[in-house]
């Protein structure tokens, strides 16, 4: 039964839970503006002495300002979210609305590499890098975004065509044109919103990335902000908590506006890979 | 329906020939696509699997050298702690972080009163969870000064160094995966709507209380979200990397207590450049991975409901 005492208990046990969970954050942020002694003595979120230091001395920290990782991050997310909004959606069309030979093992294949660990071709994958020379460069996180690895997307993508009605595709068959038209005039225009969803994700999971980049790109000017981050607490870290948390901020915000307007869009991702 | 659910149907399904009439242009579509399948995944998979049997450095070629890696692994005791650990991590933390989800999944009704401002704020953590800048807070957030302490402190209580006692540090992470429960919770949401509503108000009639219809509609109904959740957030927790990393200072200490089995990975494989051994634990991790994922799917027979 629904009574409003019910309601009131479920709503204050849903904000004092909301509390909880963002509070850690909340007192970053509060904390970033801290005097390091400070940040160590006040659990609240007022801030009774201000520091605006944290700021320009985090950015400054390492051997390059921290806009140089900013931008190395940018690059490589930019990179992967065009390697995969091109390779993924033309490998969609392919599952969803062709008819060709192997398709099912290819289709298995696919769904498989979702649930494959990184850790398995990381090792070769190195090695095949470091030869020809692209360790420290940008190329072997975003060449394998270029060919279509991830199936996730892949996957994302078809069930999205799949909801498109064929009739559309079917009408512009029957006026001559070919699948590239096709799939260039009638469903990527309406698979925007699959698109949006993908690039969303590929920006928030590149930018957090740490694995790939801390295997990679060991050189400093390479860094991406979360190898910086490591890198920082290398460096001074354990006895600036406030550069540290000041820092930890910028590599958020970008993934905090990302989550802020995207959200319509990750939260339909999540739901439609996970159910019809 | 999910990868996990298409998957699980294709297995049933006995293979009948596509009509094939599209070929030249799939071939064209799949050009990106089959080039990484190739050159990315399984041909890196098959080197792999050769380089666990060999001992490399990447500086001298390769060197055969038969089972020595899987003989070494079974006397590893580090690796076993590693495997410890990370078993561990799993079966405390997804088993905690889905029934998370799920509970307060279950307390956001379908269009209430700031559903999505709730949602938003539950889901947010899930997003930033896996960056640096969340596990350099978590290493704060337990220190011995730390957040947590000095909440503590305000009742009386006196806190210890939570991420530097071998006892908790494990613990503090497992709370990290928990505090992480967004995602599975949006896919819950999602799949709570599915649940025909009549289902619940013909049990009501039939005085079934809240409980039960939690365990006799609710459950049943969601079974395929659960598996599909568990699945996914198992293959996940084996992965995980970043938050051990970061709190340990890549150490995976103390007392080797956050060496999750992915931290001795990288340290073998890319501190060490013992390139073979890293090679033969990461089969050894996608054998796990894959017998976890085989018994969920042979288990799911026996729990999880398709109605069509």
């Amino acid at each position: 039964m629904r009574t409003p005492f019910r309601s009131v208990v479920k709503h204050a046990l849903l904000i004092l839970a909301a509390g909880v969970m963002i509070y850690p954050l909340l007192w970053m942020v509060a904390s970033s503006f801290r005097p390091n002694d400070l940040i160590f003595r006040e659990a609240g979120l007022v801030i009774s002495q201000v520091d605006w230091n944290n700021y320009p001395n985090g950015w400054d920290a390492l051997s390059e300002p921290f806009s140089k990782y900013l931008m190395n991050s940018a690059i490589l997310v930019l990179g992967c979210i065009l390697g995969n909004l091109v390779s993924c959606s033309m490998a969609a069309y392919a599952f969803a609305r062709l008819d060709f030979k192997f398709k099912k093992i290819m289709f298995v294949l696919m769904l498989m590499t979702i649930m494959l660990p990184i850790h398995v071709i990381i090792v070769p994958q190195y090695v095949m890098f470091s030869q020809i020379g692209w360790v420290n460069t940008f190329w072997p996180i975003i060449v394998p975004k270029l060919l279509a690895t991830d199936g996730f997307f892949i996957f994302l993508m078809i069930q999205f065509i799949r909801g498109i009605p064929k009739d559309m595709d079917e009408a512009a068959r029957i006026d001559g044109a070919g699948h590239p038209r096709i799939f260039l005039q009638v469903i990527l225009p309406l698979m925007v919103p699959a698109l949006a969803t993908t690039a969303i994700f590929t920006f928030i999971w590149t930018w957090s990335d740490f694995f790939t980049s801390l295997i990679y790109l060991t050189n400093p000017s390479n860094y991406t902000v979360q190898v910086a981050l490591n890198a920082f607490i290398d460096s001074t870290g354990e006895s600036n908590w406030g550069a540290l948390f000041a820092m930890s901020i910028v590599t958020l915000i970008p993934v905090f506006l990302a989550f802020l307007f995207g959200q319509k869009y990750l939260v339909k991702g999540i739901a439609t890979t996970g159910i019809k | 329906m999910s990868a996990i659910a298409e998957l699980q149907s294709l297995s049933k399904t006995k293979g009948r020939k596509a009509p094939a009439k599209d070929n030249k242009a799939a071939h064209i579509f799949l050009i990106p696509w089959t080039i990484g399948l190739f050159l990315v995944t399984l041909g890196p998979m098959a080197m792999s699997l050769y380089l666990a049997f060999t001992d490399y450095n990447l500086l001298q070629s390769p060197e055969f050298t038969g089972f020595a890696n899987i003989e070494r692994m079974l006397d590893d005791q580090r690796l076993h702690n590693s495997l410890r650990v990370t078993f561990t991590y799993v079966l405390v933390g997804v088993p905690l972080q889905l029934a998370v989800a799920l509970g307060v999944a279950i307390l956001l009704d379908r269009g209430m009163r700031g559903l999505s401002f709730y949602r938003s704020v539950f889901y947010l953590p899930s997003m930033l969870g896996s960056s640096v800048a969340i596990a350099v807070l978590w290493k704060q957030i337990f220190g011995t000064t730390g957040l947590v302490n000095q909440m503590l402190d305000l009742i009386g209580i006196q806190g210890i160094g939570w991420i530097s006692d071998p006892n908790t540090s494990l613990g503090s992470l497992i709370l990290l995966n928990v505090w992480t429960f967004g995602s599975p919770m949006v896919i819950f949401l999602a799949g709570l709507r599915q649940v025909p509503a009549m289902y619940y108000e013909a049990a009501s009639i039939d005085g079934a209380s809240k409980w039960r219809q939690f365990r006799s509609i609710t459950l049943p109904m969601i079974s395929p979200i659960i598996f599909f959740n568990l699945v996914l957030q198992i293959i996940g927790a084996f992965q995980n990397f970043t938050q051990a990393f970061i709190v340990s200072n890549g150490s995976g200490g103390p007392a080797d207590s956050t060496m999750f089995f992915t931290l001795y990975l990288y340290q073998q494989g890319f501190k060490q450049f013992d390139m073979g051994y890293a090679s033969a634990m990461a089969w050894l991790l996608v054998l796990i991975v894959g017998a976890f994922t085989a018994v969920n799917f042979f288990v799911s027979k026996y729990w999880v409901f398709y109605d069509d």
